[in-house]
């Protein structure tokens, strides 16, 4: 990838990291968190999309950043209280940045009138009118204008232009100047004194003259004169300075630029050659002063190793000033401040501990890869795979379990787990990141049906599977969206029944026996279910006159095809039901309930595992195939008498489970291992539920365990087959298939022959 | 021998830009991702060059440049200073905690070697 479109990409990742950290931290504002850490937190993450994008030339995404900026610089500087009128109008902010930032990498569009008002309901708080006071920390047009001039790309160019410029060449550029041309271009003579700071920031004389060396001809002459002597001497003091002559047609601003970052530390004149009897200056007063306060502080070792220095550099320069080589002339004398260490040293600052030892601790994470990582979690699952298939081997070796041989083996079956279990935990992350879209998406929801609602959010820190929580955005989204939109009632209404005109939906996750239990809970009137079954029943989706419980109505919202909305909102009307939620959770190996009560609200639950690579697995013989079936589908397992059993003709067979019929569905037959099908009575039924709450029972030859599973893709390995999710290795080193709960489950409705891969 | 830099910034997108414009000029990078983690870098490392961001967490680039100038070791070195802030109190700032020089952000690469170079010995 060319490298400037690699950066491009880290930088527009970097955004969306930064726009979490400022909404979470507008959060905490508006939640009454005005520490000094939340708020430059918050100045920060929009500080640095602006600087990144100032990079890139992302105009829009700068220039609103820029007023954003200034805004929080404000609450930052104590100027502004983050009250809630504040807050407020800087999370709507925060969204449309987020908007022109994906905008900026998609290639998006952003309502033009959004950003003005929200860029005018920002500059309203700070009492900013103008763009261009709002530009630069209240600086009039000085600072601005230059900027502006600095746009097109210029090398050489004059130093007004430059847009590193330093006030006082600013101020020299902004000053009237109608003179700047010398009558005689020939060159210019400057005088030079640097004071003692100049060399405590590290600037050096001899790259100065250096510098000037580029624009001309320099002839360098140092004026030692108010060295003192030894006992007066400050190791650390200036008391050179040279007169210099720069012969050539550079302009008066390319030698003032030399002197930019040094301007406030020195004594300098510059005039055009001829006129400079004028600018011979003495002594200034901070010299004197300087001088005076050193003798102070004299440190008698690095005084000698200075005035031998001192020497050095009197003696020789005064007879070759005026050399063409400036540099091996000054040299010394810039270097000895720089060379006599042991000084008193500045006061420095020293970061406040107690926050720095919290930053650390945070900061302690790395990046990997992602590709890394499962490449680990891969050979991971051979490494358990070969220590099963090991522990075969050493018990088909008649070897006894007491054996050092066997005991050894147990410890690296347990240290296989640890290892197992901690890969798996590098590919696990908070659910923080899918939970901090939310309060987004509660507001704009909110605002579109009119209701106040509170979002409150618990157990962020909730671990899971990197790929669970992708996959786990779009049904909170939409779980969301309906709490607020059909479970929650209109304020007035909930003023009506005596509540807090503002609903509050709770979204939690917490771990639960292996598996992470995420809940979507509203305070609304909870589901009508005399409504929901009539509509229902309207549908042709149940019986007139079926006789449900009130948990069996609830769960027809689950129905496909199932819409409660009496007209389609363009919230979640979308002709996406709650079916569809139900199905991607089942996708992940989740499971989703409802319970719901009248008057105090919806809870929906769902419990899904904490990883794709592993599964719990039941492992069963068809055939003298071995499989495995997914635990989690399986209800119970049953032994059958054949009374149960009934043929329906077509080979097809129902079972009998306390009074009601489940189709029977012979795998080994099924999947094509025998021809033949399988005497119920001969074998063990597994009944288990597939999507939708379907049920069927799976006839098998006999059970042989549970045990964990790591999941291998029998697509990415083989090809797709009908009625089987993927494959596993056993210990004995043997494919074993996983079935797909699923597609047995439709195959025995009849929806499809049930002989899937007889066909093929 | 090629001279080495030292840049503090918090800003991966940052680091990387100085990196690539540092190392095409020839020069050796060091990175730090912020005060504290710069001044740990330093306890290590003699760059000839330092350039600093201000606004970062942790440690801001006052402090910082104020640490690098209170150790002995490396109260020598220049530090530039490299931030989307250019107003005259913020450099002024910068300048009494020790800078050197400023570079004002956007940079293009030019830019920046031409300032490395006249405050590198």
């Amino acid at each position: 990838m060319d490298p400037m479109a690699e950066i491009k990409a880290t930088f527009f990742q970097e955004c969306e990291e930064q726009l979490v950290e400022l909404e979470s931290g507008l959060l905490a504002m508006d939640a009454g968190d005005d520490s000094s850490e939340t708020v430059n937190a918050v100045f920060r993450a929009v500080h640095s999309v602006k600087g990144g994008a100032g990079a890139f030339g992302l105009d829009d995404l700068v220039h609103f950043a820029h007023v954003f900026e200034t805004t929080l610089d404000e609450v930052r500087a104590g100027r502004l209280a983050a009250t809630a009128e504040v807050v407020k109008p800087m999370l709507r902010a925060a969204d449309i940045l987020a908007d022109l930032v994906r905008a900026a990498r998609d290639g998006g569009f952003v309502d033009p009138a959004r950003c003005e008002t929200s860029s005018a309901e920002l500059k309203k708080i700070t009492g900013i009118e103008d763009t261009a006071a709002a530009d630069d920390d209240g600086m009039d047009g000085l600072v601005f204008q230059p900027m502006q001039v600095a746009l097109p790309p210029i090398g050489d160019a004059p130093a007004s232009g430059a847009p590193d410029l330093d006030i006082a060449a600013l101020l020299a550029a902004a000053q009237p100047e109608p003179e700047p041309a010398p009558a005689e271009p020939g060159g210019w003579t400057l005088t030079f004194k640097p004071k003692a700071e100049l060399y405590k920031k590290a600037n050096e004389t001899v790259l100065l003259l250096r510098e000037l060396a580029r624009l001309g001809d320099v002839e360098v002459e140092l004026d030692a004169s108010e060295l003192p002597l030894l006992p007066h001497l400050d190791p650390e003091g200036s008391y050179l300075s040279w007169n210099i002559k720069v012969r050539g047609p550079a302009p008066e601003g390319d030698i003032r630029e030399v002197f930019d970052f040094v301007e406030s530390d020195c004594d300098l004149t510059v005039a055009p050659i001829g006129a400079e009897g004028e600018d011979a200056s003495g002594l200034s007063a901070d010299d004197v002063a300087a001088i005076a306060s050193a003798e102070a502080e004299l440190d008698i070792a690095a005084l000698i190793s200075r005035a031998q220095g001192g020497i050095a550099e009197t003696s020789e320069p005064v007879g070759q000033s005026s050399e063409q080589q400036p540099a091996p002339v000054i040299a010394p004398a810039p270097a000895a401040p720089v060379a006599a260490a042991p000084a008193p040293a500045p006061a420095a600052a020293a970061p406040p501990e107690g926050r720095e030892a919290k930053a650390a601790a945070a900061a302690a994470t790395i990046r990997v890869d992602l590709d890394r990582v499962d490449r680990v979690i891969d050979l991971v699952g051979e490494l358990v795979i070969n220590q099963a298939m090991l522990a075969q081997r050493v018990t088909e070796a008649g070897m006894a379990r007491a054996s050092s041989v066997a005991v050894g083996l147990d410890e690296l079956e347990q240290l296989t787990r640890e290892i197992q279990d901690s890969v798996m935990a590098m590919r696990a992350q908070p659910v923080k990141s899918v939970f901090q879209r939310m309060p987004r998406l509660v507001r704009e929801v909110a605002a579109v049906v009119g209701k106040q609602v509170r979002l409150v959010t618990d157990g962020e820190g909730t671990e899971v599977d990197k790929t669970v929580i992708e996959r786990l955005t779009d049904p909170l989204t939409h779980m969301i969206r309906n709490a607020i939109d059909h479970g929650l009632e209109s304020p007035e209404k909930r003023i009506a029944a005596g509540k807090n005109p503002e609903g509050v939906v709770r979204l939690s996750a917490l771990h639960r026996s292996g598996r992470i239990v995420i809940e979507v809970a509203d305070d609304g009137g909870g589901i009508n279910r005399e409504r929901v079954k009539n509509i229902a029943i309207e549908k042709g989706l149940i019986a007139a006159d079926a006789a449900l419980t009130d948990e069996e109505i609830d769960n027809l919202i689950f129905l496909p095809g199932f819409s409660t909305a009496a007209t389609i909102s363009d919230i979640s009307g979308r002709g996406v039901g709650m079916d569809v939620v139900k199905r991607s959770i089942q996708e992940l190996g989740g499971r989703i309930s409802i319970s719901s009560r009248p008057g105090l609200g919806s809870t929906f639950t769902m419990s899904l595992p904490l990883t794709l690579a592993v599964l719990d697995g039941m492992v069963v013989t068809a055939g003298q195939q071995t499989l495995v079936a997914p635990l989690t589908a399986i209800v119970e397992t049953l032994q059958p008498r054949r009374a149960d059993v009934s043929n329906l003709g077509d080979g097809a067979r129902v079972i009998s489970i306390r009074g009601s019929y489940v189709p029977l569905v012979d795998v080994g037959l099924s999947l094509g291992y025998r021809s033949e099908p399988l005497d119920a009575e001969q074998g063990v039924a597994l009944l288990i539920e597939g999507e939708g709450g379907r049920r069927a029972v799976l006839l098998v030859d006999a059970i042989q365990g549970q045990r964990q599973v790591v999941i291998k893709s029998l697509e990415a390995n083989y090809r797709r087959v009908p009625g089987i999710a993927a494959a596993t290795i056993l210990g004995d080193g043997r494919v074993a298939l996983i079935l797909d709960i699923d597609a047995l489950v439709a195959a025995s409705r009849g929806t499809e022959a049930p002989r899937m891969l007889q066909a093929g | 021998m090629s001279k080495t830099i030292l840049t503090v910034d918090d800003s991966r997108t940052m680091r990387d830009m100085l990196r690539m414009a540092l190392v095409d000029a020839g020069f050796k990078v060091v990175q730090a991702e912020d005060g504290v983690h710069g001044l740990e870098v330093l306890a290590g490392e003699t760059p000839d060059v330092i350039i600093t961001d201000i606004n970062m967490p942790r440690m801001d680039g006052y402090g910082f440049i104020e640490g690098v100038r209170a150790d002995p070791k490396h109260r020598a070195v220049p530090i530039l200073v490299l931030s989307t802030e250019s107003s005259p109190e913020k450099k002024m700032r910068a300048r009494d905690a020790g800078a050197t020089g400023w570079i004002v952000k956007p940079f293009n690469s030019e830019k920046l070697v031409d300032a490395i170079r006249r405050v590198a010995a």
